[in-house]
């Protein structure tokens, strides 16, 4: 399979401080990697990087092949990101909205796409509707709709679900499965929810102050720490102290 | 560069306009305040002094420039904290927009925006005042040209400053047309400033633009080296906060401001 994404040794300092200590990774086709760890571990560092917000102190990203130092443009053409923490322009209404990131991303046929992704991610009747007054459930399928409008190489989750209900949760696991299947995207979903990670990734990385303390399959993961779920590896990691604290 | 991302982003802040009657009521109401009361002002000075006297609406042409400056600089900071404000700024740095593109789409957003505001005003000093500002003739076309790079370039300084140190410099934004109007003569003769501020005033295009106006209106003859200096201070300035704007936005990306606006 080939690597969609390559991260070669990267590094993130801010002034002395080390939130990402020189880490190494791929993602590869249709795949989808978990990245673990608690809070301030260097997850949200690491996407950062991955999608240009962030210059790292050194390493190296390559996406689809093309350094993203040199590439920049062409690799955000093929990226998207979605994450609970940044919203779309509140008084627009959802429609314009896709339309107005449809025109960023010079998407061609803009109307077949919304309508496609309006079915998929069952938004069809919240299109006329003032993005600011949906629910949390909704305001996340339509920022989902707004991540795959340019029909993404690869995928960036930051906690995709939080704060959703279990019903919505469970629509939009089911829906990134499918839809990778489909497309056979690269997805990189960082989440605290270990039911859903153990559920949708094929692989996991496990971070904790910047580093890679432990990767591998889920069901390994357990296996080797000897716990009966994800969910007690975590915590079993995140309170060691390990030989890299 | 891409037209259809420029025409993307502004459509972004077209629709955010049309769609809210308090923001369109906003952008004309305080500019037709404004020239309203200067209109006032204005006559008032006209009949009572011996500089003006000959010179009908002098103050308020001048007022009617300025405020063009104002909304054009404010504007164009507007787009900016729209952004930050709708925690919407993440979603516009990942898409692939060159910073050319953003700046190109700010600047024909805010001059559009400033044009919503500034024409019902203009067209109100006929009915009221019996001025117009076509008294200037086609160096009005120079004088709001300069006026307008000079708006842009202030709001791409102050975005810079946005970008650069997060949500905290928005204070500034609203202050640095206040911060710079004193040394821009707008109202009064360079004479008037102290010698220190006239070397600061010299440096800056404002006070070859107002200086003009008030030239045209009041002596009815055209001075071409105004026009020129206005237009050259302008070059520099812009290309100074073009490329103050590249390194903001690199020294965002190296200490993370992107990934935090708006949290």
């Amino acid at each position: 399979m080939k690597n969609l994404i390559e991260v070669q040794n990267i590094k993130k300092n801010y002034g002395k401080k080390e939130a990402v200590k020189g880490i190494s990774f791929n993602v590869e086709e249709d795949e989808i990697l978990g990245l673990l760890g608690p809070n301030g571990s260097g997850k949200t560092t690491t996407i950062g990087m991955l999608l240009g917000l962030l210059k790292p102190t050194s390493g190296q990203i390559f996406i689809n092949n093309l350094k993203l130092e040199e590439n920049r443009i062409q690799i955000l053409e093929m990226i998207n990101f979605i994450s609970p923490y940044i919203e779309l322009p509140k008084k627009l209404t959802v429609k314009q909205n896709l339309y107005v990131y449809s025109k960023l991303y010079k998407v061609v046929n803009i109307k077949e796409r919304i309508e496609y992704l309006s079915e998929k991610l069952r938004i069809g009747e919240l299109l006329n509707s003032i993005t600011g007054e949906l629910s949390s459930g909704q305001k996340n399928r339509v920022s989902l709709a707004k991540a795959l409008v340019n029909e993404p190489k690869v995928l960036l989750l930051d906690e995709p679900t939080a704060s959703l209900d279990p019903e919505v949760g469970d629509f939009v696991r089911t829906f990134l499965e499918d839809y990778k299947k489909e497309k056979k995207i690269s997805i990189l979903l960082a989440s605290h929810n270990m039911n859903e990670v153990t559920r949708l990734c094929k692989s996991v990385l496990m971070m904790k102050n910047g580093e890679i303390i432990d990767q591998g399959k889920p069901e390994d993961l357990i296996a080797k720490h000897g716990r009966t779920n994800l969910e007690e590896v975590f915590l079993k990691l995140s309170r060691s102290k390990s030989e890299f604290n | 560069m891409s037209l259809t991302r420029i025409y993307g982003l502004f459509l972004r802040h077209f629709y955010l306009i049309t769609r809210s009657f308090p923001r369109i009521l906003d952008l004309v109401y305080w500019p037709s305040i404004q020239i309203t009361l200067w209109g006032f002002i204005s006559n008032f000075f006209a009949t009572h002094t011996t500089y003006y006297n000959n010179a009908v609406g002098v103050i308020l042409t001048c007022a009617i420039l300025y405020d063009f400056l104002f909304r054009t600089s404010i504007g164009f900071n507007m787009l900016f904290l729209e952004e930050i404000w709708s925690r919407n700024f993440t979603n516009l740095f990942i898409a692939p927009m060159r910073i050319g593109e953003i700046l190109t789409s700010l600047v024909i957003t805010a001059l559009i925006r400033s044009l919503i505001g500034l024409v019902p005003a203009i067209l109100l000093t006929s009915p009221l005042f019996g001025i117009s500002i076509l008294d200037l003739g086609i160096f009005l076309f120079f004088l709001f040209l300069s006026l307008y790079i000079f708006g842009i370039t202030l709001g791409i300084l102050v975005s810079s400053g946005l970008l650069r140190f997060g949500p905290s410099f928005e204070n500034i934004a609203w202050s640095t047309m206040f911060l710079l109007a004193p040394f821009g003569c707008i109202y009064y003769p360079i004479e008037t400033l102290p010698e220190i501020f006239q070397k600061v005033a010299y440096v800056l295009p404002l006070v070859y633009i107002f200086e003009e106006a008030r030239n045209i209106l009041i002596n009815q003859s055209v001075n071409i080296e105004n026009v020129y200096y206005a237009l050259m201070w302008n070059a520099f300035y812009f290309s100074l906060s073009i490329a103050l704007f590249y390194y903001s936005f690199n020294a965002a990306k190296d200490k993370g401001t992107l990934i935090n606006m708006g949290e």
